[in-house]
């Protein structure tokens, strides 16, 4: 299983090894990462494997939401069933 | 793999365009509460609802922080109380009414419908006391819901209980008059009630239903009117294929959310619920849909027709998406409920004739409109016959919620609160129906419902 992480905020030094760091404690893979910046403005989006994940996925969204706030940025966890669903027929 | 676009796309919606899942109602079954002891019969009902809901509410916010999308209630209906109440007395049939409440409560839910009673041919002497114990039962109780139907296309409009709710929906004014007449808020008048609708206040788990059953209703308007303003000028033809497949979109997402929730509750899956119901947020309004289709203000001309593409779209759009839909299924267009609707009201444009209109084509009906507190009894209950006799002649649910809000006159704001929102007291043509009202009787079931 995977889950999306999205990232959205104003750029600043050392995001990715916020965010990757605390996917690597709970054991959450990242498979991919795309991102842009556009006028400082900072959008990332990580696709990652859940399998081994150590954590709870509730436990997990709670740690994102969390970073997010002390980092300034909206920072969410979403299960991948709710993009497949909408845009897969 | 998932594309970026799409997985933008998705966030957009929900975190920008208000994209929520309006809510996940259970149906519970309360036969099995029967008891020839009122005592022991509310003690069933009560035992029953926290029994099978005991869940329910942190099911919900588990498939919440799952899919990130928000689940905004989380709702019970049950059978109408009308059927267990054949041998109970006023103060029996209340009692109902506080179980429910207390149990809703203690579940921590949004709302419980069913103190409802169906009487479209005549009404059982159940049905006879729960009508009655209307006014009191809303202005005792928070979270109770109440509905009635009085017509259907099967059998024609029962006169009497449109004469009937007339009083009752006054009378509920009046013992809620301290909170704006709040319990009119909760309190619908059907025809074609659908018995399998996941939203308030027009829930119950109809007589048809399995024992408990899982119904979802989705919302998303915010995501139709931006869709909308994103195409710029195409035509209409255009314009119905782009709200339908954004309609699919949204109502995928609500049979994920019905799936999982049956799935971990242990519950069929019952049907998911179509409709495009807006709050009073700004961004999330049916009315700016309309205006953003082109008319200059919800309710000039042009608005009917505009509602009848948006409609029909939504639900070609939302049957693909799910295995079973059902409720209502339509635009809502309540008035205190939806920001575009309670400025166009406000300002003059949006009238009850209009609104009378637009029901034709869409649901539910004459929804969350606040009226003077004066208003004649016969002219409420002439309000109702003429929005069910649509309902009826057109083989559609319709529905009428009246506020006569007390001590209140035409342009004076009433608030409810929350999702209930507030609304402009609306002007209503007081010429009196009350002649017509006081002959009573059954308007026949027209020729059409003859088909077999």
């Amino acid at each position: 299983m995977k889950a999306v992480i999205s990232v959205i905020g104003r750029d600043s030094v050392g995001i990715i090894a916020k965010v990757s760091t605390s996917c690597a404690e709970c054991g959450v893979n990242i498979l991919d990462i795309s991102q842009t910046v556009l006028e400082d403005y900072f959008t990332m989006i990580m696709i990652t494997d859940i399998d081994r994940m150590t954590v709870s996925f509730s436990e997990f969204v709670d740690r994102m939401d969390k970073l997010g706030r002390e980092s300034s940025l909206q920072i969410h966890a979403m299960h991948e069933d709710i993009f497949n669903s909408m845009h897969k027929i | 793999m998932l594309a970026i676009e799409n997985i933008i796309e998705t966030i957009n919606m929900i975190r920008e365009e208000c994209l929520d899942i309006r809510t996940i109602t259970m149906g519970i079954s309360l036969y099995d509460c029967l008891s020839e002891d009122p005592n022991r019969l509310a003690d069933n009902v009560y035992d029953k609802i926290m029994h099978s809901a005991a869940n329910l509410v942190s099911t919900g916010m588990e498939i919440e922080k799952k899919y990130g999308i928000p689940i905004v209630n989380k709702r019970v209906a049950v059978t109408p109380v009308a059927l267990l109440a054949g041998r109970l007395d006023h103060d029996g049939v209340v009692k109902i009414a506080k179980t429910l409440d207390r149990a809703a409560r203690e579940l921590g839910i949004n709302f419980i419908g069913g103190y409802s009673a169906l009487v479209q041919k005549g009404a059982t002497n159940g049905g006879r006391t729960l009508i009655e114990s209307i006014p009191e039962a809303l202005s005792v109780t928070d979270l109770v819901c109440s509905s009635v139907n009085v017509a259907s296309t099967k059998a024609g409009i029962n006169m009497d209980a449109v004469a009937e709710m007339g009083h009752i929906i006054k009378k509920t004014a009046v013992m809620t008059a301290d909170r704006g007449s709040i319990g009119c808020a909760k309190l619908v008048v059907f025809a074609n009630a659908p018995e399998d609708n996941p939203f308030m206040a027009g829930a119950f788990h109809g007589i048809g239903e399995p024992e408990t059953v899982i119904n979802v209703g989705v919302s998303g308007p915010g995501v139709v009117a931006s869709a909308i303003r994103r195409a710029g000028d195409c035509n209409l033809l255009e314009l119905a294929e782009l709200i339908k497949k954004t309609a699919f979109k949204i109502t995928r997402v609500g049979q994920l959310v019905a799936r999982e929730a049956a799935e971990k509750l242990n519950v069929p899956f019952g049907i998911v619920d179509l409709s495009l119901a807006p709050t009073p947020e700004i961004g999330d309004s049916v009315a700016y849909i309309l205006e953003s289709m082109g008319l200059e203000r919800c309710g000039c001309a042009g608005t009917t027709a505009c509602l009848a593409l948006l409609n029909d779209a939504v639900k070609k759009g939302g049957v693909m998406a799910s295995p079973q839909v059902g409720g209502l299924s339509g635009a809502f267009i309540p008035v205190s409920e939806d920001a575009g609707m309670i400025q166009a009201a406000k300002c003059g444009s949006l009238t009850i004739e209009k609104l009378e209109a637009m029901t034709a084509v869409c649901s539910v009906g004459l929804d969350m409109i606040a009226i003077p507190g004066d208003t004649d009894d016969a002219v409420i209950s002439g309000i109702i016959a003429d929005e069910i006799s649509i309902g009826v002649a057109n083989t559609k649910t319709t529905a009428v919620r009246l506020i006569p809000a007390q001590g209140c006159s035409v342009g004076d704001m009433v608030s409810f609160g929350g999702l209930l929102g507030e609304a402009p007291v609306m002007r209503v043509n007081t010429g009196s129906p009350a002649k017509f009202i006081g002959r009573g009787g059954h308007i026949p079931a027209p020729i059409h419902s003859l088909k077999n």
